[in-house]
């Protein structure tokens, strides 16, 4: 007895289980290879499903091979022989070459590096394991969700006005093509010929009503075979998909007086961009702002930000007014929630610190869902100032803003070792438990 | 409905088609052809499930690890990335045989596949002498049933790494956990079942109402340790063992029961996949002659139409294609374009000799029972032999075969023979050995362990023909045996 199961309705992604565990096993890998692109990547520029390519360290399925390259002797038989007779010879391909399968396969080592897609679903879970955004109050409350309308391919049924004309009019030809419809020229050349024999002399009968019958198949038959039938037409489908509405502003503050070099600058870049891609998680939409500051402040787009060197001094507060302004004229706290992140190397002019401890206790920090201050140290630095109590005039007074403001945070960075655990460290999940 | 009526004139298929076109070509397999299979089950999928399916050694069960999560994303990106089409069909030697037939196939290529699979396939599956003496068609599925189980089980109680990490040692020796040559001893289900029942047994009869009075918190006496001979890993360890992974599950010092009977279950599974790799060409070819002569009987019927007959040929002809050795297309010898060249070959030399092939193949050289020939050749042999047997100087023609000797110190590969006649012999021996698979296979042997000392474990491999193992994957695999084995590996590389 034969069954004939139909087993398309099962459950799809049986090898779920098994890709789960390829990429807890290729975690190392895939890490490193994400933190590689980071380098070169633009900050809002991490949000797509990507190809990763990872080396097979640690993916390696090793077998016993044998290796027929460094000694002994064998025999093989190839396909295909055109000019050879006995006792010819043929130089050996350069290694790396195969002389064919059997000996790529030999050779054992021919597993080069490996590439796949990971959805950006994977590679921000692996980026962003245990991390839980924090103070998530105001994105709940928000998430109502709207409907969007998408494309969703043809369809043969649908309302006149998403009639798909070229998909339509290639299956009305089509169709008329392989039916054999006469065209009005066929029809008209049928006239002339009738109209031809009916002035013959003397007049042929047959020959007129043979023409006639054929005329009038020809008219019959272009009645029956419509130009345009039902079957032809197509539609543009669309189908209504939900998109949540919460968004986000995301504010870069910097110094770039000279005090910050490029390595200091590189670390802030690095550490915004994790936080965009964080945000980026849990956001439909996220802006940018980058702001710049010396002695005073400028909105500025992100190649200049990073890029552009600019000489002056150092007053931080110019930035908050300026993030202030920005965010009055475009981004109201109902609609939008406010992410800032400030890096600076911790130098301001002496009695500003205190100014910008007042604006951010009373204007800016009811504002924001998080505040975020990196310090960015050398390394020298770093060991001086061990103890979180110790430090420049700025990140002691910040230190009183954080201890008023649970979703205020401040860091301290030397190296680029330093920017994960500090990021896991600022977004821990017990932090927002 | 009469015999030679059209069975279908769309592309389009439906289960009410497929059934019909199925006993058509059931009646042309069994009553033209007296072949001989196993029941059928038939199972339609999608391309996703397919890609599932062959992620997973092809097995509808398998236990989880990580590597076939990997072959699923390189085959994925393969496909997505349009290099490589889905297979058309996947076949399974069980009984029933289930063979996946995938719903984008036209109807064409569904009657192609079933011939193809649930005859071919199966016929081969059934009758060979390989697989009838070393697979177990009727008790595969319950087998990976299990190992999915206990795998599973194991994960839940000794962690992930821990399972992984013996699951990743053991497939490194997959290819050394076979038994070559004696029959390999009886799988551990039955094993475990039967010391299940021997314990349940003694419970029973030791079972006394007494024990239900004592309060709480006092258990009654256990049952007895019931001693098992195969358990008992002492002296007595039967070198050499060429089966290293049966090796290390009955004598490592430091594994435990649990690893054992994974090590078990992935030298089980070793086993049942060893013959397929000593019969790929006679697989292929036996199912590709069998699709390719029913396909043409359901032509010469008037049962199919010509544009679903000549769809079928432009598929048969790209699957038995063989790219030349400079083609930048070769790797490696087609195993259906050589298996099915030399079935149709066999069926030429039986209908329509030349006098060479009476020379050649005297005993059956224009009989004309060509499926005769055949099934004698699918039950009786392997590839290697087969080819030895078989291959005909026409059909070495045909592929322009040539041998080349390869030392391995010299700049240039030499012609040792070609197809004249000088050299079919010897162009034949040599391709036949080419697909011995226990040649082709590093000779890799326990030779000793010191047990009563520092427990060190020899290996040695026997150099064929001075060709030694490569240096960096000896090591990454010696590095998974001393894993398994708890202490030193030494392996010896010395001539045959």
């Amino acid at each position: 007895m034969t069954h004939f199961v139909d087993r398309r309705l099962n459950p799809k992604g049986k090898s779920l289980a098994n890709r789960q565990r390829f990429l807890r096993r290729a975690r190392t890998q895939i890490r490193e290879a994400v933190q590689k692109s980071l380098k070169d990547s633009a900050v809002a520029d991490l949000d797509k499903d990507r190809k990763i390519k990872i080396s097979t360290k640690g993916t390696k399925e090793p077998r016993f091979r044998l290796d027929p390259r460094t000694s002994g002797e064998r025999d093989f038989v190839l396909p295909g022989n055109k000019e050879f007779s006995p006792g010819d010879s043929i130089d050996k391909p350069k290694s790396g070459a195969g002389q064919g399968g059997k000996d790529a396969s030999d050779s054992g080592d021919g597993e080069d590096d490996f590439e796949f897609t990971m959805t950006q679903e994977e590679v921000l879970d692996i980026f962003f394991e245990d991390l839980e955004l924090p103070n998530l109050v105001r994105t709940t409350l928000k998430e109502t969700p709207n409907k969007q309308w998408k494309r969703a391919g043809i369809t043969t049924a649908g309302s006149p006005t998403q009639i798909n004309l070229v998909r339509t009019m290639r299956n009305s030809y089509g169709r008329r093509l392989a039916l054999k419809r006469p065209t009005m020229a066929d029809v008209a050349a049928l006239e002339a010929q009738l109209a031809a024999a009916e002035q013959d002399d003397p007049v042929d009968p047959a020959k007129i009503s043979a023409l006639k019958e054929q005329l009038a198949k020809a008219i019959a038959k272009r009645k029956w075979v419509g130009f345009i039938d039902p079957i032809d037409v197509r539609f543009n489908s669309f189908t209504e998909q939900p998109t949540p509405t919460s968004q986000a502003v995301m504010f870069c503050l910097m110094d770039v007086s000279g005090s910050m070099g490029e390595r200091e600058k590189d670390l802030a870049k690095r550490f915004y961009m994790l936080l965009h891609l964080f945000l980026k998680r849990r956001y439909k939409k996220v802006d940018v702002v980058f702001i710049r500051h010396t002695h005073d402040a400028q909105e500025v787009n992100e190649q200049e930000f990073f890029y552009s060197r600019q000489s002056g001094g150092t007053i931080v507060s110019t930035a908050l007014d300026k993030m202030l302004e920005i965010q009055k004229e475009r981004y109201a706290t109902a609609d939008w929630n406010i992410y800032a992140a400030q890096a600076s190397d911790g130098y301001t002019q002496s009695g500003d610190a205190r100014h910008c401890v007042d604006m951010l206790n009373q204007l800016i920090m009811p504002l924001c869902q998080y505040y975020a201050y990196i310090e960015i140290l050398d390394e020298r630095e770093m060991e001086v100032f061990a103890s979180e109590d110790s430090g420049a005039e700025l990140w002691r007074a910040y230190r009183t803003v954080a201890e008023e403001w649970p979703n205020f945070a401040t860091k301290r960075i030397a190296k680029p070792g330093d920017i994960f655990p500090v990021f896991h460290e600022l977004f821990k999940k017990s932090e927002a438990a | 409905m009469s015999a030679n009526s059209l069975l279908f004139s769309e592309s389009e298929w439906d289960f009410a088609t497929v059934q019909r076109t199925y006993k058509a070509i059931e009646d042309i397999a069994l009553n033209d052809l007296g072949l001989d299979v196993y029941p059928n089950q038939i199972e339609i999928i999608s391309s996703e499930q397919m890609l599932d399916a062959y992620s997973s050694i092809a097995m509808p069960l398998m236990y989880n690890h990580w590597s076939f999560g990997k072959m699923f994303a390189r085959e994925e990106a393969l496909y997505r990335a349009g290099y490589s089409a889905l297979a058309y069909e996947v076949v399974i030697n069980s009984s029933p045989c289930i063979s996946y037939l995938l719903e984008e196939n036209t109807m064409t290529m569904q009657a192609l596949v079933m011939a193809h699979a649930a005859f071919g396939h199966n016929h081969f599956f059934k009758n060979n002498y390989l697989f009838r003496q070393w697979t177990n068609a009727e008790g595969i599925m319950d087998y990976l049933a299990f190992a999915k189980k206990y795998i599973a089980a194991c994960e839940e109680r000794y962690g992930r790494d821990e399972v992984e990490a013996v699951l990743d040692s053991a497939h490194a020796l997959m290819e050394q956990g076979v038994f070559r040559y004696r029959r390999p001893p009886r799988p551990s289900r039955e094993r475990v079942e039967q010391k299940r029942q021997r314990r349940a047994k003694y419970e029973e009869e030791a079972y006394s109402e007494l024990w239900r009075t004592l309060p709480a918190g006092i258990e009654p006496p256990a049952a007895p340790m019931t001693t098992d001979p195969e358990d008992d890993f002492g002296d007595d360890m039967k070198l050499p063992e060429e089966n290293l992974l049966y090796f290390l599950e009955k004598n490592s010092p430091s594994l435990k029961a649990w690893q054992r009977e994974t090590l078990r279950i992935v030298r089980n599974l070793s086993q049942y996949f060893y013959p397929q790799r000593q019969l790929k060409v006679m697989n292929e070819g036996c199912a590709t002659f069998v699709h390719y002569t029913i396909m043409n009987m359901l032509y010469e019927r008037g049962q199919i139409t010509e544009g679903s007959w000549l769809e079928f040929m432009h598929s048969h002809t790209s699957v038995v294609f063989q790219p030349e050795f400079s083609d930048r297309r070769y790797s490696g010898f087609n195993p259906y374009a050589l298996g099915y060249g030399m079935m149709a070959d066999i069926r030429r030399i039986c209908e329509k000799p030349t006098p060479e092939d009476r020379d050649w193949f005297p005993d059956f050289a224009g009989n004309g029972d060509w499926m005769g020939v055949l099934k004698n050749a699918w039950a009786n042999y392997r590839d290697e032999s087969f080819i030895e047997q078989f291959l005909s100087p026409k059909l070495m023609r045909d592929f322009r075969l040539f041998a080349l000797y390869d030392k391995a110190d010299a700049s240039a590969f030499k012609v040792s023979a070609i197809h004249n006649e000088g050299g079919y012999r010897q162009v034949r021996a040599m391709l036949a050995r080419q697909y011995d698979v226990g040649a082709a296979d590093p000779n890799i042997q326990v030779t000793g362990a010191d047990l009563k000392g520092n427990r060190t474990l020899f290996l040695s491999h026997a150099m064929h023909r001075g060709i030694p193992l490569h240096n960096q994957t000896k090591e990454l695999v010696l590095a998974h045996v001393e894993r398994l084995w708890g202490h030193d590996v030494k392996l010896e590389e010395r001539a045959a």
